[in-house]
């Protein structure tokens, strides 16, 4: 940590010095004359060096003295291990700030730097004056981790404050990822103002301090990490669960949201998700018929979303129910999601089933139609959406997540799960624990999509159904079970995301309100939120998509109507998506590395994430997704059979429709 | 003799075989550390030394693996540029070039150009340093014109 002569925390004020002297660097280079000549001119500068030659040794330092350092100098061409693997190393584990440096001032290794998180690049010979600043890394560093601990997952969009390279990730959210880099700090600072993340308001006390002991990542608490991550969906991973599940004391949820932030980063680079949402939401669309009969586009959808690796196009959700509003129907299988929050849970239910629309999909998209199964659809959705459901609100949950259009939401969600295994392995082959990154970055899109699923709530039955259910003959009813999620087996997840969005920015329809009537929607408050404050939905984000889930669980029917609210949130989110892009992005990039989604009701839960991605940084999902794939977030799968089941004995409605074996729904029928 | 240490240095500025970077580390010399500069250009000598080795016998194999050449020359070029030995920089990024261009010939010109100088510059440090130290610590960092 860095001790107090570093004055960072607020006291730093006081520094005037001694800070930056005793800054602890740490320098690796494998050229000794080099290492030599930094070695000396940091001690002009005062700072306390270690020299390291080689970067396994380096690691292996870093590792053994969490808290030893402040900040790493490392070169780029090494004989032993490339520089940028050893810096992402350290950023996903130590969070430290790196500086890269070389003889090498060529553009595309300097931008290779930026994309891979460093902090700065120096080129050779290092002249002592560029060394005399680099604590300004260190305290811009702090003070990123502080606002992100604050928003804990709420403000995904940051970052790794410090990262403002992030790679401007080649999703579709590439230009929101690197946006949001820069406008972490800012955002996370005025994100902090708001203080709408709910759960920040005790981490806004500790980051007040600035002292937050800095936390190190080693490999094994990583790993849990990521296992906590991975277990609860990337996409709906939300720092407080995964604190819980993690169980490592001392642990703060700070921590666990700021690493889940860069864990998503990562994992959204490995991935490149996103790009296939965007097309997934156009299959959505299309597939949404009014009547529903697109059911099975639905399903198509959410297959596609799914197929889409994950990626639920939580995007194509999104779009899906833009333009599925009208359709109504189970494009949103992301919103459907909503109810997801609980996703797990919820989307085992039945939504899979449901959604998928196999059969039940037509009954939904009388429903959905309106549910506009993505959200997206705003407005459109609710009247139409269900008819008899006068949710229409509903398009804001899910877009219709109600009846029929859960499938939708779930299409969404689903891509968030995706993320995970895909940015995983790739990204974290080089930290040997990526996975946990990807989890990271992943399940912080979960959370948003979650957080938005939940939004969607109840109209669908607990959203989650609501991709279930959206096939499911929400008919009139909505049932919840309609949730449109079914639809996208996968997507359900995102769905909910998109709500969120939708929700924030259709602005309420109260959707969230009217989501949650059902369920008592303490989830859909995140919707609600939305609409008022479209930034809220980045609270939402915080995770909140548990409570969306939650919400959903309650599902009544008459939550149906509220939840419909929410997928109407989504809708509206969706197109207005992009800001939220949280959802869809953590939908993307859930539903990317998820990998096609997992037909099975992950994808639901997936959709559901979609509330949380919301928050998601837009970098993923492209906003598109209101309905985020996210549902794919939550690739593993949840029972859906038990959520569906569970939500459909809440409302009452018998679950019918455990037709969704969306497993059977290959991707490629989706009539996209 | 603090005077002729000086005109030594001098003229190396002069003729190029140093630049500005080696300015840059006797400033980073004091009393502290008296000998930083000599001791950085034993290390760049020793190190460089076997760099050179490495890519001698990498050019006596006669198979050309530019890539690796390249890598061998990156190096050198980074702690030759680190301690300010300009005309060695120079002959590296010569050589780089030759390599990227696929010219073995032009590779082993600019090799044996760069050994030169190398060589060169080393035995003029050698006996700057060995002056230096005759003529009393005092006599660092001041830049010659």
């Amino acid at each position: 940590m860095i001790n107090p002569g570093h004055g960072r925390g607020p006291d730093s004020g006081t520094n005037s010095d001694p800070f930056p002297a005793g800054l602890r660097v740490l320098v690796v280079d494998d050229d000794p004359t080099c290492l030599m000549i930094l070695e000396r001119m940091l001690m002009t500068c005062l700072y306390r060096v270690t020299k390291c030659n080689r970067a396994e040794l380096a690691l292996s330092l870093l590792r053994k003295n969490k808290h030893g350092f402040d900040i790493v100098i490392s070169d780029v061409h090494m004989p032993d291990m490339d520089g940028f693997k050893l810096l992402e190393h350290v950023g996903l584990e130590m969070d430290l700030p790196v500086i890269m440096m070389s003889a090498d001032d060529s553009k595309s290794v300097v931008l290779k730097g930026v994309t891979h998180g460093a902090v700065d690049y120096l080129i050779k010979p290092v002249r002592i004056e560029a060394l005399k600043n680099i604590w300004q890394h260190v305290v811009r560093k702090k003070r990123n981790e502080w606002n992100v601990s604050e928003h804990s997952g709420g403000s995904i969009e940051d970052t790794g404050g410090d990262r403002d390279m992030q790679q401007p990730r080649e999703d579709a959210d590439n230009n929101s990822s690197s946006v949001n880099e820069g406008n972490w700090r800012s955002s996370s600072s005025r994100k902090r103002k708001e203080g709408e993340v709910d759960d920040q308001g005790d981490d806004k006390e500790d980051t007040s301090s600035l002292k937050k002991p800095r936390v190190v990542w080693s490999v094994e608490l990583h790993q849990q990490f990521v296992a906590a991550v991975n277990q609860l969906g990337v996409d709906k991973a939300v720092p407080k669960k995964i604190l819980e599940m993690m169980n490592v004391p001392g642990l703060t949820r700070e921590n666990v949201a700021s690493h889940l932030q860069k864990y998503r980063i990562y994992l959204r680079r490995l991935g490149g998700v996103s790009q296939h949402q965007g097309n997934m939401n156009h299959s959505f669309m299309t597939g949404q018929d009014p009547s529903f009969g697109p059911l099975s586009s639905l399903n198509g959808f959410d297959l596609q979303a799914l197929a889409v690796v994950g990626q639920l196009p939580a995007q194509s959700l999104a779009q899906l129910q833009a333009a599925g509003l009208g359709r109504s129907s189970l494009i949103k299988p992301g919103m459907s999601g909503s109810p997801l929050v609980d996703q797990r849970s919820i989307f085992n239910f039945e939504n899979p089933k449901i959604r998928f629309g196999d059969g039940h999909g037509q009954t939904i998209n009388n429903g959905n139609k309106q549910m506009s199964l993505l959200h997206g659809v705003p407005t459109g959705m609710e009247p139409k959406q269900f008819a008899g459901s006068s949710h229409m609100r509903v398009q804001q949950q899910m877009a219709g997540m109600r009846p029929g259009q859960n499938v939708q939401s779930s299409g969404m969600m689903l891509p968030l799960a995706d993320h995970l295994p895909r940015g995983g392995t790739s990204m974290l082959s080089s930290l040997g624990q990526q996975q946990p990154m990807f989890s990271t970055s992943v399940s912080r899109r979960s959370d948003l999509t979650g957080a938005v699923r939940n939004g969607i709530p109840e109209t669908n039955n607990r959203v989650v159904p609501a991709t279930h259910s959206v096939f499911n003959n929400f008919p009139a009813d909505l049932p919840h079970n309609n949730f449109p999620l079914a639809s996208a087996p996968g997507i359900s997840i995102p769905v909910s995301a998109s709500y969120q969005e939708e929700v924030n920015s259709s602005d309420a329809k109260g959707g969230s309100s009217a989501a949650t009537a059902g369920f008592g929607n303490p989830s859909y408050d995140i919707f609600n939120d939305f609409p008022q404050q479209q930034q809220h939905n980045s609270k939402l984000n915080d995770w909140d998509m548990r409570n969306i889930g939650l919400v959903y669980s309650h599902q009544d029917t008459a939550a149906a109507s509220a939840g419909f609210s929410t997928s109407e949130a989504y809708s509206s989110s969706s197109m207005q998506r992009k800001r939220r892009e949280t959802d869809a992005t953590v939908v993307t990039a859930h539903g990317q590395n998820q990998q096609p989604l997992s037909r099975s009701l992950n994808h639901l839960n997936h959709v559901f994430m979609d509330g949380g991605s919301v928050r998601v940084k837009s970098e993923r999902v492209a906003e598109t997704v209101t309905c985020p794939p996210a549902t794919t977030l939550f690739h593993e799968q949840y029972h859906q059979e038990d959520l569906m089941s569970a939500l459909l004995k809440q409302e009452g409605i018998p679950s019918a429709d455990n037709e969704f074996d969306f497993d059977g729904y290959s991707i490629d029928n989706i009539p996209v | 003799m603090q005077r002729q240490v000086a005109l030594i240095k001098q003229s190396l500025f002069d003729q190029g075989y140093l630049d500005e970077q080696f300015m840059e580390l006797e400033e980073l010399q004091d009393d502290a550390n008296p000998n930083f500069v000599e001791e950085v250009s034993a290390l760049y000598f020793k190190d460089s030394a076997r760099l050179i080795n490495n890519i001698d016998q990498a050019l006596e194999r006669g198979s050309f693996d530019f890539n690796r050449l390249d890598n061998y020359m990156h190096q050198f070029k980074g702690s030759s540029t680190s301690i300010g030995a300009s005309k060695v920089k120079t002959e590296c990024t010569k050589f780089r070039e030759y390599c990227r261009a696929g010219n073995a010939e032009g590779c082993l010109r600019t090799f044996h150009q760069l050994k030169k100088e190398h060589s060169t510059l080393r035995k003029k440090l050698e006996h700057y340093f060995q002056l230096a130290r005759q003529a009393g610590p005092k006599e660092t960092a001041r830049r010659p014109k």
